[in-house]
């Protein structure tokens, strides 16, 4: 008798689906201990739909392929000094603020996907996320290896993993993650799963792979493409998620869209960092913050939330803050950090005439009439030896943690304050959407560590910014300042100084 | 005559990243695995206790009895990370694989009487629930540890044990004619026969444990070295004429095996060498379920066999400087 | 307005089949090339078939091997053994 061969979904199901049972020597609510407080109610978890149907063996096929051929790319750059060939080394702070701030979320959601590969009672979303576990391990370990050769050569990386858990301005990506862990099954997989993974990473990615390969960066943007194959699994496991949490119960709804709106506006908040990148950072430039917002946020979102209309879930609110602020998220970010450049592990610039023309031509509501006139008098106040310095730490977001330094929607000549009282203290944010946060889960967000307070309750190494830079085991006089003057200018130089290799007499 | 190439001077400022460094010592190049694992986990200035378990902090030491000064001491003898561990087991998964090929183009397993068919799937298919469940408390390890040099095996043991619970799921299609039926009956007996609720009742109450470590000592000397290894050793009696097409395809399982257990009896080894506390204390726990699977096993595999299994174990463990 | 359902593959020689299937199979597909990858965007529903790829390729192909080539999609996901849909339709 001839066996029919049997179909990759029965086969599949018939591979995962059986393999767990109800306990019935220890209670399903002591296996499962995290999935009920939530509130969300899954009356039926064989519901779930599986997107890629993986079974572990390809699994470990496709991503042994990817990780040899990627390896290669990474051993071929070390040993041809691949970092000769970037337009500038300007560009290398770029990376320093990705291994300083991003990849070590990585590894936070590695350890996230863990828990709730083993906290949802349905197989099916827990092989999902047990899969993206191991992926996001993977992104950690490939941008630790690939960033490391660079590290032999730029100041600012060696140090990424104490600065992390340290540095002012990594408290915003760092307490993001932790806002995700500290959350509750569900809400993790809506956060990072779909708000991150699904609403946001391309604008993540995308505009940082582009830019890796127009600035020459070929690892870079080897290990780039190569997470992104994994992330189309992690999309589809997060917009699986979404669909299946409001399909299960109409109760459902309301906390959903009460995460999307939060995770959307924390999201949003950390990939200023990007913004910033992008329209300053990259020595050649590839599209503009607005533009990528446009293209990433604006359409492609809307597909989606037409697509989710029909469970009744809406845009995120303040979306329409978030497109206004566009024109002027990454201009306010990278002023802040050229004010704090003594207490930065980047370097910073003025950016130069072609420069300041290439932002006019991409911005021009706003940046002819608010951003321009500023860098060209901080060019001035440079040449004439007066270089502007913050010398006074910033009063820091409640919720996001970034200083308070963003405008007013609709004024952006007006700082933006909102405060609340809780627990007769007052918290102060810098927008409706942190502040709405707040209010929400005030007792979550009391606790945020905040870098300044912290620093001023003497738990940073002591009382003095050298003190305080220091315990960040930030190299002073090479980690931070600007770029001009700086080591890493001086090694560039050296190398460019010279013909690449010439042939001896 | 010779052409000298002149190249420009590319002296290194440093070898790797700090914390690397101050491990390794200064000046030396580091290993993958060494960038990859030392140091990884955040481990200070959380932002907030999480709301399932507000008492510790995500990653919190105090989530397990035993104490180490420093975490990153049990490293993994194997130094995997995520590149070697996948290259490792698809080169395992490609071996078995044409093992499969063989069997299934042979009709080694087509062929087999109904009995032997019958003795397989109730005494080998349901196997693959205890592979599930051993993937539960791996990745429950990972989530909950302290350190990458410990949590990061911990995913990929996971990821071993979905992998082997789906060559069971296969063995289970090809002996039921790709129906599915076969997986019926072994969840059947999985859940009712009563040869097979000993282990069923020791996984479940294994799920259920808080203290990381102690359900790592129960996973790995009690589920793994007792139970596991007499289903796939234990029983080519039983098997008849289908041990040998077994083994073959049970291939990676018996080289997963010795692969874990190289790592496994390293942690524990390190970790118990810590302190007389820890030596205690995971005494404590080897001796329990040590004892509570070999109870397992017994109405499996009958009073004796258990307890030879949990006696190598015992063995076993005294190698490992325990107390037993 | 239509939704638009996307994929991003790698700009190399083991995508290119799969790309040539892609714009073959779905004739109203728009193309934008990027560094190192490329993007191809359908109104409402992008189909790969296994049979237009393997004769592209000349070989076999299995539509997991997606996997290999795969940067970004948009859509909801559904495969088979004959063919990987991205769609908005319900």
């Amino acid at each position: 008798m001839a066996v029919k061969k049997m179909g990759l979904k029965q086969k599949y199901a018939h591979l995962t689906r059986g393999l767990d049972w109800e306990t019935s020597y220890q209670k399903m609510d002591d296996v499962f201990p995290y999935d009920q407080f939530e509130g969300i109610k899954i009356t039926d978890w064989s519901k779930w739909e599986d997107p890629f149907r993986l079974t572990m063996d390809a699994y470990w096929k496709f991503q042994a392929e990817k990780e040899r051929k990627l390896y290669a790319v990474i051993d071929a750059f070390a040993q041809n000094n691949g970092q000769l060939n970037v337009s500038d080394a300007r560009y290398i702070n770029v990376l320093k603020l990705f291994l300083t701030g991003v990849s070590p979320l990585e590894y936070q959601a590695h350890r996230g996907f863990a828990f709730t590969g083993r906290h949802m009672r349905g197989v099916g979303p827990r092989i999902a996320a047990q899969m993206q576990s191991l992926d996001e391990l993977r992104h950690f370990q490939t941008q630790a290896h690939t960033i490391s050769h660079y590290n032999k050569f730029f100041d600012g990386i060696a140090e990424f993993q104490h600065m992390h858990d340290r540095v002012w301005y990594l408290s915003v990506p760092k307490s993001f993650f932790d806002d995700a862990r500290a959350a509750g099954p569900f809400e993790f997989m809506i956060a990072i799963g779909f708000a991150f993974e699904y609403v946001l990473t391309n604008l993540l990615f995308v505009p940082f792979m582009s830019g890796a390969a127009y600035n020459g960066d070929m690892s870079t943007v080897t290990f780039g493409f190569s997470a992104q194959s994994d992330e189309s699994r992690h999309m589809t496991l997060g917009i699986e998620v979404i669909k299946f949490l409001l399909e299960q119960h109409p109760d459902n709804l309301p906390i959903v869209q009460k995460w999307v709106d939060k995770w959307f506006w924390r999201g949003f908040k950390v990939l200023g960092l990007v913004a910033m990148m992008m329209d300053y950072m990259l020595p050649k430039k590839v599209m503009s913050w607005k533009e990528a917002w446009e293209i990433y946020f604006t359409e492609a979102g809307g597909s989606l939330f037409t697509d989710l209309e029909r469970y009744g879930l809406k845009v995120p609110k303040y979306a329409d803050v978030a497109t206004e602020m566009a024109e002027h998220i990454s201009h306010q970010n990278w002023a802040v950090f050229y004010q704090y450049t003594h207490a930065a592990a980047f370097h910073t610039w003025t950016p130069d005439k072609e420069h300041l023309d290439w932002l006019s031509e991409k911005y021009p509501n706003t940046f002819d009439k608010y951003y321009r006139p500023r860098w060209e008098m901080w060019a001035k106040m440079d040449e004439e030896g007066k270089r502007f310095y913050n010398m006074a730490l910033p009063q820091l977001c409640q919720t996001c943690q970034i200083p308070m330094a963003y405008t007013e929607p609709g004024d952006p000549t007006q700082i933006a304050f909102r405060c609340t009282e809780w627990n007769g203290e007052m918290y102060h944010f810098c927008s409706d959407g942190c502040k709405d946060i707040f209010d929400d889960e005030p007792e979550k967000y009391a606790q945020s560590w905040l870098p300044v307070h912290q620093i001023f309750q003497g738990n940073c190494g002591g009382p003095t910014v050298p003190d305080v830079l220091n315990w960040y085991r930030l190299n002073v006089g090479a980690d931070n300042m600007d770029y001009v003057g700086s080591p890493d200018e001086q090694v560039w130089n050296s190398w460019k100084g010279k013909a690449p290799a010439e042939a001896a007499e | 005559m010779t052409v000298e190439i002149k190249t420009i001077d590319f002296e290194p400022k440093r070898q790797t990243f700090g914390h690397v460094a101050r491990r390794i010592g200064e000046g030396k190049p580091a290993t993958r695995y060494q960038e990859a694992v030392l140091d990884v986990q955040a481990t200070a200035n959380f932002h907030y206790k999480p709301l399932w378990e507000p008492e510790f902090w995500q990653y919190d030491e105090g989530k397990t009895k035993v104490v180490m000064e420093d975490w990153y001491k049990p490293l993994d003898p194997r130094q995997f990370y995520y590149a070697t561990y996948n290259i490792s087991r698809a080169n395992m998964n490609q071996s078995n694989e044409r093992n499969f090929t063989f069997v299934e183009d042979k009709g080694l397993l087509e062929k087999l009487p109904q009995e032997t068919k019958d003795v397989l799937i109730n005494r080998l298919i349901p196997v693959r629930h205890l592979h599930w469940g051993a993937n539960m408390n791996m990745s429950e390890i990972c989530q909950r540890g302290y350190g990458t040099a410990v949590t990061s095996p911990c995913i990929f043991s996971a990821g071993d044990h979905l992998g082997m619970a789906q060559i069971i799921g296969r063995i289970g299609l090809e002996l039921d004619g790709q129906t599915g039926d076969g997986l019926e009956t072994a969840k059947t007996a999985w859940m009712n026969d009563a040869s097979w609720q000993g282990i069923r009742k020791l996984i479940e109450d294994t799920l259920v444990l808080k203290d990381w470590f102690e359900l790592f000592v129960a996973q790995t000397l009690g589920v793994n070295a007792i139970v596991f290894d007499y289903i796939y050793n234990g029983q080519d009696d039983a098997f008849g004429a289908a041990s040998l097409p077994i083994s073959m395809l049970t291939e990676f399982v018996s080289d997963w095996s010795k692969d874990e257990v190289k790592w496994s009896d390293n942690v524990i080894k390190v970790v118990a060498a810590e302190s007389a506390g820890n030596k205690a204390t995971v005494s404590e726990w080897a001796k329990k379920w040590i004892a509570a699977a070999q109870d397992a096993l017994t109405p499996f595999a009958g009073a004796d066999a258990a307890k030879a299994q949990a006696d190598k174990v015992r063995d076993k463990a005294k190698k490992l400087g325990l107390e037993i | 307005m239509a939704q638009i359902a996307s994929i991003t593959l790698y700009q190399n020689d083991e995508a290119r089949p799969v790309m040539e299937a892609i714009l073959q199979d779905n004739p109203t597909a728009r193309v934008l090339n990027m560094p190192g990858a490329v993007k191809i965007d359908v109104d409402d529903e992008l189909v790969i078939n296994r049979a237009t790829v393997e004769e592209k390729l000349g070989s076999e192909w299995d539509p997991q091997q997606i996997h290999m080539v795969l940067i970004s999609m948009a859509g909801n996901l559904d495969e088979d053994d004959d063919r990987i849909t991205l769609s908005w339709k319900h």
